[in-house]
């Protein structure tokens, strides 16, 4: 593995209040980040997240324990120092008028100008680099306040990008986006981290996303347990489902998602596959349905007929007649239907 | 004023891809002549008209011709225009900082009570000191320029240091702007108390004050007022980065290494030395401190600091020059009420200004 960039040693985080005796969120953390890596912190509402993002920035003292920047101390460094090495972007919005986008990305040469700010030319080749990576020269001469939600996410990475930092922290950068700019954000700090080497650290709530991108992932679980690993580890060894554990959802582990479905009570055959057979699984799914393969066992079953341009599907009970229907609307419609009428039955 | 800000965007082939972020001399250079222009302006008018080329020519010391006049504009009218200058510019570059600081486009000095405090400071030595000697000679005696200066100046600086400190704990810029609020009304109440226990003469005093008016200072005060708003405007140079940095916020500008601290003690020294000795010689002047800073925003189109303090200063002597002309109602013996004058023709115009140009939008999410 590559240089390490960002280290703690047994740190403890959490708040220690004037009065009142301190609350730790999470003790004896021993972390690293390396150049090049993309760690995504995942973790429920609440836990603590942001606590440990900004004791790792330094913008809240540790408990207990050091964090290093580069290999120094982060407490021995003054402000100016760390800005050098460490970049965020932050969950708030900023909300500031007359500034465009090129002006905003050279505000990020703040620890490199002199006292007056003046920007050299090497600092304009930096904000217009910045700007080229994250694929928003375009947007170089708009005004801030006009951009759009994606547009200016990805404006703030470039100006974090132009303190040529070695380790960027971003703070839900995927919050408020839709999910196309999302991916397209994530797919764009992957490739940043990768192209220039540095270590990018972001907590997100996005799980699928976070699993497909992130080299390493960081699971911070109510109590303060802390999981490290590869995402794929983490889904086989069961840390995923330990952390969000909640009633109402259920981990996929083969998917790699979130159900949000109620427990199954009726068992539903489904024969035929391809995308037609995966959606109307969610569909079934959503109606409260087991989903089994057709060969199984079921009260009911459902055969897809029709291709994918024309999909038609039949609906077969004990002893009932076949019906055809042509939306899976009618489809969780009858599946009902016939669930209400069993139930009566069996009254 | 479009057509500069055009050309001087104007660059060369390699860069024109990129806007520019430079100083906009050209635009800046402009505002100097216009303000320069005021200035001379100021001196020209009065209830006597002197011809421009006779206040230049007295202005290079050689004779004009009526010898009353050169006492007229060096000793009256020189010191007066000065004072607007100065004061203008003062008042423009602290309401620039406030705003910038509290992140909120209806921060001036007044609404965070800086000029409450330095009002108070000024009852307390006008209305309260003394009560012994209460003659009318002993209160002009106290009107000393250095012990109104400081008075005015440790009211502003104790009123922004509370406001600060109490910044520091409650986060929110909205609750920060009503608990300016709230000084200000105490301030007040405690002046009022000082009003109903004081004799005519001294109310008298304290009321034409807050009227506010650039004519009061001398040579002799202008020694005082000149060196140390210039020490001010000097401090608010030096932290123009800050101020950039402190655009997106204290969070940011922190990651970005601002020392949050040192950053606003200066800011804060800075603005309450400028707000509170302009109060202290000129009076409470309500609006230019808020108006400046949008209206050279909405001038120069930018949000840069190295460009809105220069023309913050330059613009804010104009308008001060110009009002303070329009107060003197050219041609008649009547001086009208400087603050009346600023707000009755100020706002307007303002107004004017920023609706055309669209600059509400986006400063400070308003």
């Amino acid at each position: 593995m590559s240089a390490t960039v960002l280290a703690t040693e047994r740190l403890s985080i959490g708040y220690a209040p004037r009065r009142g005796p301190r609350r730790v969120i999470a003790a004896d953390l021993n972390l690293t980040l390396c150049a090049g890596e993309v760690i995504c912190l995942l973790g429920p509402n609440g836990v603590g997240k942001s606590t440990l993002l900004r004791t790792l920035v330094g913008m809240l003292p540790p408990l207990e324990g050091r964090v290093f920047l580069d290999g120094i101390d982060l407490s021995t460094l003054n402000p100016r120092e760390i800005a050098r090495r460490l970049s965020v972007v932050l969950t708030e919005r900023i909300e500031v008028g007359q500034l465009t986008a090129y002006a905003l990305v050279a505000l990020g040469r703040h620890p490199h100008t002199d006292w007056t700010g003046r920007l050299t030319r090497r600092d304009e080749e930096v904000v217009r680099w910045a700007l080229e990576v994250v694929d928003a020269v375009n947007l170089a001469g708009r005004l801030v306040h006009e951009l759009s939600d994606g547009e200016r996410q990805r404006v703030m990475v470039a100006r974090a990008l132009a303190q040529e930092p070695s380790v960027m922290v971003l703070d839900e950068p995927t919050a408020f986006l839709d999910l196309p700019r999302r991916v397209e954000m994530m797919r764009l700090l992957r490739q940043l981290a990768r192209d220039t080497n540095r270590a990018l650290l972001l907590s997100t709530h996005d799980l699928d996303l976070a699993l497909r991108t992130a080299d390493t992932l960081w699971l911070l679980a109510p109590g303060g347990a802390l999981h490290v690993g590869a995402p794929e580890d983490l889904v086989l060894g069961g840390a995923f489902e330990a952390t969000f554990a909640s009633d109402g959802i259920t981990f996929d582990r083969v998917q790699g998602h979130f159900r949000i479905h109620p427990p199954a009570q009726h068992r539903v055959a489904l024969v035929g596959d391809g995308l037609v057979g995966e959606w109307t699984t969610r569909a079934l799914e959503r109606a409260g349905c087991q989903v089994v393969r057709g060969d199984e066992p079921a009260a009911l079953q459902v055969v897809l007929t029709g291709d994918e341009r024309q999909p038609c599907w039949q609906v077969l009970t004990n002893g009932g007649p076949p019906q055809q229907v042509a939306s899976l609307r009618e489809v969780v419609a009858l599946v009902q239907r016939i669930r209400q009428q069993d139930w009566e039955s069996h009254i | 004023m479009d057509t500069i800000i055009q050309t001087s965007a104007e660059t060369t082939a390699d860069d024109s891809l990129w806007p520019r972020l430079g100083l906009r001399p050209l635009a800046l250079a402009a505002l100097a002549g216009v303000a320069l222009f005021a200035f001379l302006l100021s001196l020209s008018f009065g209830s006597v008209r002197i011809p421009f080329e006779q206040v230049v020519l007295i202005l290079l010391g050689e004779q004009p011709e009526r010898a009353t006049w050169t006492t007229i504009v060096l000793d009256f009218r020189l010191p007066k225009a000065l004072t607007a200058a100065l004061a203008g510019a003062a008042l423009g570059v602290s309401g620039l900082q406030m705003q910038t600081l509290f992140r909120n486009p209806l921060a001036d000095p007044f609404v965070l009570g800086v000029s409450s405090g330095a009002s108070l400071g000024v009852a307390l030595v006008v209305l309260g000191v003394g009560a012994a000697n209460n003659t009318l000679l002993a209160v002009a005696g106290l009107l000393s320029n250095l012990s109104l200066a400081a008075a005015a100046s440790v009211g502003a600086g104790a009123v922004l240091m509370l406001v600060l400190t109490l910044a520091r704990q409650v986060q929110s810029s909205v609750t920060l702007l009503i608990l300016g609020l709230m000084i200000s009304y105490l301030t007040s109440a405690v002046v009022s108390l000082l009003l109903y226990f004081s004799i005519a003469e001294r109310i008298q005093a304290y009321v034409a004050w807050t009227f506010g008016s650039f004519g009061g200072v001398t040579w002799t005060q202008m020694q005082v007022l000149a060196p140390v708003t210039g020490v001010g405007l000097l401090l608010a140079f030096i932290l123009t980065k800050s101020l950039n940095a402190l655009l997106l916020g204290e969070a940011y500008a922190r990651s970005m290494g601002l020392d949050i601290r040192r950053a606003r003690i200066g800011i804060v020294a800075s603005g309450a030395v400028l707000a509170g000795t302009v109060t202290a010689f000129c009076g409470p002047i309500a609006f230019l401190g808020i108006a400046i800073p949008h209206l050279c925003r909405a001038l120069l189109r930018s949000a840069d600091h190295r460009i809105l303090i220069p023309a913050c200063v330059l613009v804010g002597a104009t308008a001060a020059l110009l009002a303070d002309l329009a107060a003197q109602a050219p041609g008649t013996r009547v001086v009208l009420p400087l603050n009346a004058i600023t707000a009755l023709i100020g706002a307007p115009v303002v107004v004017w200004i920023i609706l055309r140009r669209g600059v509400g939008r986006g400063t400070f999410g308003v």
